[in-house]
Formats: structure tokens, sequence, C-alpha cells
């Protein structure tokens, strides 16, 4: 039987720096069967150990489709990913997964699509917008909309750049407060909503980032006459096993890491207003 | 199946565990050690805790002892089961990293040793249950769980004398163990009506029977040992609603006495640790010196510390108010979404083992009110 805790190694291809905290993993498997074997859903997670320290639930933010590399974008954070900061290329790492319910992307298609983002929340959703991207003409209009905390922490402007250019496409960007030159918006992402494009029967909207955020979001949504049904908010709890064992991501009678971490809005707001679980 | 129900009296005991033996099973049951009825490896039936009485109260346990004969009037210490199936502290995997970084992730091949439990209460069967929809009837199977627990063999005791803390009449429990066992002895005088109710529980009677030259029970045994359960049932003085606490619980989330109950609490986990259906662990990683090897291990882990609710630099649930509030909604409440009934089996044990004798009989008089059973 297989074991679900095991990890299998991988092989660091690539480290990128993205920012002074934020750093890519490139991961092969180094079982080329494994790797083989791999596939995953937009919003799904990996379990990533570093050898003799721990494990840490990642998104995975590669492509689905680009079968050879899983890539890891990862905040320099807790005692686990401070260490995994220091990893090179060649270096070896454990993972396994992928886990949980990932973006309805099939469902999205027909519609106009929103992303919005605050943070590193971007990083979950990165694979959806190029599932989306990937198949433009499957889609309505797309809007993406990115809040940073300060415009330092912004990342991914090439990524941003060519989504730009798609068509039928808006990218907003948004930082709390931002040096000379920002030359987006200072302020809320939420203050953005004004500038999308979307027919508010037809639209789909993913949101990841800060709950605070999340909630600014629903409450605007909700204002401009979208269905609950059409919110999809991608959670985030302590985990230690990403197979619906420890307890520690329970959400109400949910399980964040498989039930989740992405839930329709309906399924999880008699307690999203509540502190504390 | 023919129904038999055997006398077994306490002289031809010993013949029950050396049966088990040859069948190649280590018996575990109950003894007294450090003041407290603690399940272990039992060989002998003299070890069994003869004469013991445990008073139990809010914040209290203690062990009497009389010059009874009877070796079941005892209601349960802080542990039964659920350590010999879910350890409190199991290593999960190893890695070997050679000279040249490379990792070798071996797995854990879980032992299959042969348990027989000796003298399982209703609660801690039910419990059992409980643990098993969360461990094996999921997507990921518990590989260790999952090895230990198709060997193991369960002699049920039906209790036939209550704790002051217990209440699995109202939870619909026990005293009787209802199902998921193999053999059930119940205690009456000079020995035990021994009944199965598996297929495996019944070839064992039947052997037993013939082995030790068991008489079958007489219809009066019979009437004593209902009446023993009966007894056991109304001695319990605590209840708990029987119907879903989940829609009072939820919408009573600012009750004030959740504060009351949290400026008695002291977060210590003990409610958690000897519940018999809290499952929640965390993992950590144990590497040798010459960092060659390490170990990834499981430890029991609870819902009142700190770190459960911790993520990048934030702990969700910072207070004592909301972690009592997460225990006693999850346990009583959100369960039933999860496992299709409470995760409480009324064993009693958080309110004797609580420091402070936090009884949540009581907490859930005080915050659901208006429900149809009050």
């Amino acid at each position: 039987m297989d074991n679900p805790y095991l990890p299998h190694e991988a092989r660091i291809i690539e480290r990128i720096h993205e920012s002074p905290t934020l750093f890519t993993l490139r991961l092969q498997f180094t079982n080329p069967e494994i790797q083989a074997a791999y596939s995953f859903e937009p919003g799904q997670f990996n379990m990533l150990y570093l050898y003799g320290v721990g494990e840490v639930p990642i998104s995975i933010v590669s492509d689905p489709v680009d079968d050879m590399i899983v890539d890891h974008t990862i905040r320099s954070v807790g005692r686990v990913t401070h260490a995994m900061s220091a990893l090179q290329a060649g270096d070896r790492i454990g993972i396994r997964g992928p886990y949980g319910r990932g973006w309805p992307v099939r469902f999205a298609e027909q519609k106009d699509v929103i992303v919005i983002t605050g943070g590193l929340g971007c990083a979950p959703v990165v694979a959806a917008i190029n599932y989306v991207v990937n198949r433009r003409e499957r889609f309505g209009r797309l809007n993406i909309v990115q809040g940073v905390k300060h415009s330092n922490d912004f990342i991914w402007q090439e990524r941003y750049d060519y989504w730009r250019e798609m068509p039928d496409t808006k990218v907003l960007i948004a930082a709390s407060s931002g040096e000379a030159l920002w030359p987006w918006h200072i302020g809320h992402p939420t203050e953005l909503l004004d500038d999308m494009e979307f027919e508010p029967e037809n639209t789909i909207v993913f949101m990841c980032g800060p709950e605070g955020m999340m909630h600014a979001v629903v409450d605007e949504m909700l204002q401009r006459g979208l269905d609950e049904s059409a919110l999809w908010l991608s959670m985030e709890r302590s985990m230690k096993c990403a197979v619906g064992h420890c307890g520690h991501c329970q959400y109400g009678g949910k399980f964040v890491c498989k039930d989740g971490p992405v839930f329709n809005y309906p399924e999880i707001k008699t307690l999203f207003s509540e502190k504390g679980f | 199946m023919t129904k038999r129900v055997a006398f077994l009296p306490y002289t031809k005991l010993q013949s029950l565990i050396a049966l088990l033996e040859s069948d190649g099973y280590r018996c575990v049951g109950p003894q007294v050690r450090d003041d407290t009825i603690v399940y272990d490896t039992l060989v002998d039936v003299a070890d069994l805790p003869r004469g013991y009485t445990s008073i139990q109260k809010p914040g209290e346990y203690r062990l009497q002892q009389s010059d009874s004969e009877r070796l079941f009037d005892w209601a349960n210490g802080a542990q039964a089961i659920k350590p010999h199936l879910f350890r409190a502290e199991e290593v999960m995997w190893t890695v070997v990293r050679d000279e040249h970084g490379q990792l070798n992730f071996q797995e854990i091949v879980p032992e299959a040793e042969k348990i027989a439990v000796f003298g399982a209460r209703a609660c801690d069967i039910a419990a059992l249950y409980i643990q098993d929809k969360h461990f094996l009837q999921s997507t990921y199977k518990e590989p260790a769980y999952l090895a230990r627990r198709q060997e193991l063999f369960i002699v049920a005791a039906n209790c036939t004398t209550a704790a002051g803390t217990c209440f699995c009449a109202s939870t619909g429990d026990g005293p009787r163990a209802m199902s998921g066992y193999d053999l059930a002895l119940t205690e009456i005088k000079d020995g035990f009506l021994l009944e199965a109710h598996s297929v495996h529980g019944q070839n064992k009677l039947d052997q037993l029977i013939q082995l030790a030259e068991l008489e079958l029970a007489t219809r009066q045994q019979a009437e004593e040992a209902e009446q023993g359960i009966e007894n056991a049932a109304a001695q319990q003085s605590r209840t708990l609603p029987s119907h879903d606490l989940n829609d009072e619980l939820f919408a009573n989330l600012e009750h004030p006495h959740w504060e009351d109950v949290a400026a008695r609490c002291l977060s210590c986990g003990n409610c958690t640790a000897v519940c018999p259906t809290c499952f929640c662990h965390t993992e950590l990683d144990r590497g040798d010196l010459n960092l060659e090897h390490s170990e990834h291990i499981r430890q029991w882990d609870s819902c009142f510390s700190q770190r459960h609710s911790y993520i990048h630099g934030m702990t969700i649930r910072e207070q004592t108010r909301t972690r009592y509030r997460q225990w006693l909604t999850h346990k009583l409440g959100s369960w039933h979404e999860q496992y299709g009934r409470s995760g409480c089996v009324g064993c009693g044990r958080c309110i004797s083992w609580c420091p402070v004798g936090i009884d949540l009989t009581e907490a859930v008089q005080q915050i659901c009110t208006g429900g149809p059973d009050g």
C-alpha cells in the first residue's frame, strides 16, 4: 500500500531570487517515473521537506502543462522556510503531493473571470491565470487585480506585463504605500474594482490573500450583484500532514487540506466572519 | 451462529487469556499502576484491579481498594485503547543523506502485532470506531494504525458501575458495548457472563467452552448481569443532550460562558490527551548529530497549544477562550459534519483529568439553551 506520508526526492533545477524575502524553487523529481506520473490542478499544493528540518505546504505556481518542472514560490517567514531560502540549484529536497481541491477553472469557461490577490496571495492563482491565458478563447473578459503592502513587495512584473497584453484582459496593481515613480495605484485593491469590466450575472471571482482583504472583496462583489456562489477563496491554515489526519487545518467541519484550500464562498460563509477558527 | 452465553467463573478467567495467547495475541488489560488504572500487557489475572473502585469528580481521580472479589468495579483511567493504535509518538519515516547530498527516504513498514484488548469499556470501543473513521475511512489511510487495527481482538467489559463523571448512557455509547467487539464480559457474582459478537469471537467462545468446561449461563445469572448494566446507567448523574448540538453551539459563539471557562482553563491540553477520540497530532524531525540520518516523527498535539493554529507569523487562536471554543464546537458540533456523529462518547475523562475541573456537560447547559432537550 502507498504510504501517504512518504516524500520523494527532488532536485532543485533553479533557484530564482524574487525579492529580499521571496524565492522560487524549480523542482524535478529525481525518479523519472514519478516525474512522469505527476500531475496537478491549478490551486493545489505540495508538501516540501527540507532535510532534518521539516515539511511545509507550498502552492504550485507552474503551469500544469509543464510536466518536467514544478515551481514553488516561497516567502521566508518561518523556521522551515528560512532554512529553505539557503538552498541552491542542485540541492535535494523532499516533495509529496499534490493535495487539495484547486480552482474550478473548467466551471469558469464562457464566464468573465476576476482574479484578486493580495501579497504573495498571487502564487496560488498564477497557475489558474496561466490556464485561462493559454486557453483565452474559452473565457470571457479577464481582470487581474494584485495588491501589495509596499511597492517593494511587488514581484513578477514581467508576468503581469505579459498578461496585460492578452486580449480582453485588464491588469490592475495597487500598493498600500509606494515609492516615488510607482506607476500604479496607491491604496487598496478593492478601490480598483470600478476600473474592471465584467457582467455581474456571468462572472466568477478567484481570490487569495489576507482574510481581511478577501472580506472586503466579498462585500464589494455582493454589492455589485454577484451571486455568493460565484465567489471562490483560497484559505490558509496550519498543516502538518496535508491528508486530513493531523487536525491542524480544521475550519469548522472542513479540512482545508482536503476539502479546500479553494472553497466556494457559501461553503464557509458562516465561519468566515468569525475570528478564531 | 447460535447465540450461546457462557458463565466464566473467576477461577477459569486465566484460561481465556491462555487461549488468546495460544492464538498469538498479546493481551493488554487493566491493572493498577501509579494510583490509576492503565491498560498494559496482561499475563496473569492476578494483576487485574481486584477490589478497586474509582472515585471520579471534576478535577479528581482516586482509587479505593476493598476486600471485594470484583475485578471490574471501576470506571476508566486516563487511557485505554487509543495509545495502542494511535501512538503518542511514532516514527513515520526516516531519511538518509549521503555524501553527495542525495536523500534516500525509507518507509517504516508497520509491524502488525496481534493485540487482544482484555476488558475494553463500551465508551472506548465507540471511540475506537470514530478513530477508525478518521484514520481509515477517507482518501488516505494511516498505514501503522491500519496494520494494528486489522489484528486487534476486543474483549469488552460491560460496565456494572459508573464513576461520578460518566455519562455514556446519554450519548448512547454505554454502559453496554453495543457493537464492534469480539467477546463481551459482564461481571456477576463469582465470575462473568461471556458472550460473542463476531465470528472470530464465537470461535473463541466455542473453544473456551470446550477447553475450560464452561457451563452455559443460567437465566438468573443473565438477569443479574442485566441488572448490573442497568445500575451503571442509573448511577450516572451527568448528561449531554442526545441531539446534534452543531447549530446551537455555532449560534452562540459570543456567549459569555466561553469567557467564564477561559478564566479557569489553563490551556494545558489534558482534556485532549485523555479524550479517546481526539486525533490531532503534529510532525517533527529529529536528526542525528553527524547529519546523515533523520527521523520524521508524529506526536500527539492539542488544539489548546499555542502552536496548533500557527501559520506564517500569526496565530489564529491566541486566546484560551477561542481554543476552548474550538475544542467544544468541534467535539460536539462540527464533528457531525465530518463523522456523522458527535465526537463525545461520554467517558468523562476530560472532566476528571482537568486540573481545574471544567465540565463540558455544564458548559453545554450554559451555552446551548432552547434546544429540544433544553
